[in-house]
Order: structure tokens, then sequence, then C-alpha cells
């Protein structure tokens, strides 16, 4: 304080040089940083898989399934299960558990769809009927050409 | 042999001035009193720490980190290599003990609020090591890529995913893509074994320099007893020694646990199979675990796990930050609050637990 009183004309150059040093100096740090940090930050994330999108998967012949039964079948990189119910109606739906992404199983003695890792259950139709699942599981459509059984996405 | 060792003190010591040191650790004590019991659970925490550090690169010697290899390469070494099923189950075992020593000597410093000033900076080192040691035993529990590890690297990634905002990047992140992959595996057995260790070892150098130079904190009532001295016991043998002791009965008990119940390896993981019937976290994440069961899927509009995670979340930060809010006791006062909380605590993770291992 006593500076600038002393030296009233030359401070505001001064100062301004000053500051401008500084900012020039904060600024090539914060540059410097972030060149530095932005490419490690991208680094870390994962890229994008090319993967093929899947539409529609062969699941086997009618035959393989047996009437009250469940089976996962694989659908590019996601799991699906193939339930056949004891009328020997074939329904498809994501075997991923809407709760906390563990893959469910069919439950002859319980008639249901159940996840072991915190008890959800879903009813036959996919929706979550007991335990802390949130939503139902996404269905898949099934088509029967020939003798065999087809999944494919719900357009 | 004895002037040799002269000898060589004395090369150091006209060097690093050895003497210091020596004289700082003849002045060491250790106060002796009702809960002086509590001390040695910190160094077997530490002897833990040192054997999963040796037994860990041992592992490393032949451990392959890739979907492919990395339940073939634990085969062979359970299998094959001399001894690997020793050296694996010790390691396996280690890690349960370090958990529960480490939950011992936080408890005890919590109970007999050690944390208070002048310490709180050895608490959240320990409480930041504490939660490092949750993350070993989480990252290498998928290492062995069997069944269980991959459902339970899917539940625990997806839970951090559940976390408003930041949960889905920080769950990409940890996954090394959407899902529970290879990449996975890769990066799991990166923070295994570099980044937790690295950090781990510099969080114990501050740790164990601020025990060394504060020393050990006396329990409140014990410190405002009528003799202002109070009994104490040098460090340098005598506490040595008695850890010393300690440390080789719990070698002892490893070696008969690891021995007697060798760690099993389970089925390699399938990502196209569904989750096996009774499919439970290491027992250290159980109460969490538990309690998620019993949340309901929606509570007022809030997804059910979302809002277990922000209470432990929040419980945690709490929980790390005694020193700063319990005032009472940095200032000498017993704090009644503190303790309840403390009990409350222990009873639900005790409870939870028994009723997650019955389930």
């Amino acid at each position: 304080m006593s500076d600038m009183a002393n030296e009233p004309t030359t401070t505001p150059t001064e100062g301004g040089r000053r500051d401008f040093l500084k900012y020039l100096l904060g600024g090539s740090i914060i540059a410097w940083l972030a060149a530095v940090l932005y490419p490690v930050l991208a680094y870390l994330k994962p890229p994008k898989q090319g993967e093929v999108e899947v539409t529609s998967v062969k699941a086997g012949p009618v035959t393989g399934f047996a009437k009250d039964s469940g089976t996962i079948i694989r659908f590019g990189d996601k799991p699906i299960i193939l339930i056949r119910t004891t009328s020997g109606e074939f329904r498809a739906f994501s075997a991923t558990c809407t709760h906390l992404d563990c893959t469910v199983q069919f439950r002859k003695d319980m008639e249901l769809i159940w996840c072991a890792c915190h008890n959800g259950k879903y009813d036959l139709t996919g929706r979550n009927i007991s335990g802390p699942p949130p939503r139902p599981l996404t269905p898949y459509r099934v088509v029967i050409q020939g003798e065999d059984v087809f999944i494919s996405k719900n357009a | 042999m004895k002037p040799l060792l002269k000898k060589l003190y004395h090369w150091v010591d006209e060097r690093v001035n050895l003497e210091d040191l020596v004289q700082f650790l003849g002045k060491k004590y250790v106060p002796v009193h009702s809960h002086s019991v509590w001390y040695y659970f910190g160094g077997v925490s530490l002897f833990l720490f040192v054997i999963q550090v040796v037994t860990g690169i041992l592992l490393l010697l032949y451990y392959k980190g890739s979907e492919e290899l990395a339940f073939e390469s634990i085969q062979f070494i359970m299998a094959k290599v001399q001894f690997g099923w020793l050296i694996r189950s010790i390691h396996s075992w280690t890690a349960n003990l370090f958990i529960l020593a480490a939950f011992i000597h936080m408890f005890s410093v919590y109970f007999t609020k050690a944390y208070r000033k002048p310490r709180e900076v050895t608490w959240l080192t320990g409480m930041l090591m504490f939660f490092l040691a949750l993350g070993f035993g989480f990252s290498g529990y998928l290492l062995p890529w069997n069944e269980l590890a991959f459902f339970a690297t899917k539940v625990g990634t997806d839970i951090a995913g559940a976390v408003p905002l930041i949960g889905k990047p920080i769950m990409v992140f940890l996954r090394g893509g959407d899902d529970v992959t290879g990449a996975t595996l890769s990066r799991m057995f990166g923070f295994h074994v570099a980044i937790f260790p690295g950090i781990f070892a510099v969080l114990l150098g501050v740790h164990l320099l601020l025990v060394q130079r504060q020393g050990m904190s006396e329990p409140l009532g014990e410190a405002n007893s009528a003799d202002p001295e109070g009994k104490k016991m040098p460090f340098f043998p005598n506490f040595l020694l008695r850890d010393l002791l300690l440390w080789l009965l719990v070698l002892n008990v490893l070696a008969i646990l690891a021995v007697l119940f060798p760690w099993e390896l389970g089925q390699k993981a399938d990502p196209f199979s569904s989750a096996p019937a009774g499919i439970k976290p290491e027992w250290y994440f159980l109460f969490m675990f538990q309690t998620l069961k019993y949340i309901p899927a929606q509570v007022a509009f809030v997804d059910g796990e979302v809002l277990g995670i922000l209470t432990f979340g929040l419980a945690g930060l709490l929980w790390t930050f005694v020193p700063f809010w319990d005032r009472r006791s940095s200032r000498g006062q017993q704090g009644r609050l503190v303790n309840y909380i403390g009990i409350f605590v222990v009873m639900f993770i005790i409870v939870l637990t028994i009723l997650g291992w019955l389930a």
C-alpha cells in the first residue's frame, strides 16, 4: 500500500505488467495441465467396440427344448432366456435382471423366472412380481420356422 | 560376528547419523491400561498386509490376467506348481483375516476415540486404507475369473452405476466397457497389483510416520486418571517382542486355515449361464448385500438400490469424518452419542452379516 502511495505514476503500468505476466503464467499452467490431463482422462474411457448388430438368432430345433424348461441363449453379447411353458408355448426375454445385472434362470419348482443374486422374481410373462427388480424383463419375439426356433428383437 | 555388526553399524552411522533414531526408539513408550490390548491390531493388520505383498508377488510369477487364461493359470498354480496351492490359499485367507483385523483396528480406534485431535490425519489415512482394502478384496476376487466372482463383479459394478449422475461413467470406467468382460479383468488386475498398492504404500507411510511421531493415543478415561505419569512400557524391545509373538500366533492360525481349508477355485465364469443359486459376496460385503435385499424396488419414487447405495455412501462419509464432527472428545470430554452410533453400526453389521449368511 505504501509503495503505491509513494509512486502513484509508475504503479498502474507496473501493476498491469505484473498482472499480465501473472495471467500469462497462470493461463499457461492451466493450458499445460489440460494438455496433460485430457489425453489421460480420454485414455481411461474404453473405446466403443465395433460390434455387429444382432437382430435375430437361431436358438435351435423345437425338439431341443423340453416343455416346462428355460434355456439361456446367446444373443450377440447379451444373454436371452428362452422359456417353453407347460403348454409348449415359447417365450423369450432378456436374461439380464433389471435389478443389478445378474443373469436370471427358470425355476421349475416355482414356475417363475428367478434371479439368484437378490431373490428377484418374475412371472412367465417377464413381469417383476417380487423382490428388488424395478422393471419387467424386456421381451423378445420368438418365431418358429419349420423345425427351428428363432429369436429376434421386438421391432 | 559381533565386531562385524558393530563395524557395519558405525559405517552406516557415520553416513546417516543413526544415533538420533536409536535415541528416539529408546525413548518411545506404549501406555499400559485396561484397553492396551487393542494396540496390537494395527500391528497385526500391518503384518497381514506384508504377507499379502509377499504372496501376491509370488502369485504374479505364474498368474495370467486374461479372460482365456486366468482361470487355467490358477488351476496350474494349484495343481502343478510346487506349493502353489499353499501360496494361493494363504493369499486368499490372509485377505480375509486382513480385513477382519482392519475392522477390529478401526472399531477399537473409534471406541477409544483415538481419532480425536491431534490424530485426525492418522484416522483419515487409516480409513482410506480401509476402503482400499475393500477395493483390494473386490478387485482380487475377480482375478480367478470364476462364476461367483463374475456375478459378484457384475453386481458390485452395477451398484456403482446406480449412483445418480456420476454412476454410469464410473461403472464403464470400472468395467472397461458396458459389460463385465475380459476388459474388466484387465482393469481389476491393474488396480489390484499396481494402482492400489501404490496408493496404499503412500498412505501406510504417512500413517506409520504419524503413529511414530505422535505416539500411542490414550483412551479419554485412562488419560484422566489420578496418576499423571501413568503406567507405560518401552516400545523397544518390550512391546515389539509382544507384537512379534502375536504375529507368530497369527501366522500359525493362517497356516492351519490355509492347509486344512484350502481356498476353492469353483467353476470357470461363463457369461452365458445363469447366476448360480446361493451366490453371495465375500463376508465383508454381506451386510450391504443383505440390506439391499430388504429395500423395496421403489421407495417414494426413488429406486431402492439408489436409496441403499446413497445411504451407505453417506454413512461411510460421516464415519470417515468423525474426528471433525465429534467435538466433545477433542475437548477431552466423553460423548455418549458417538458410542451409541458405534454400537448401532457394529450391531447392524453383525446382525445383517448373520442374516446374509443364513439366507
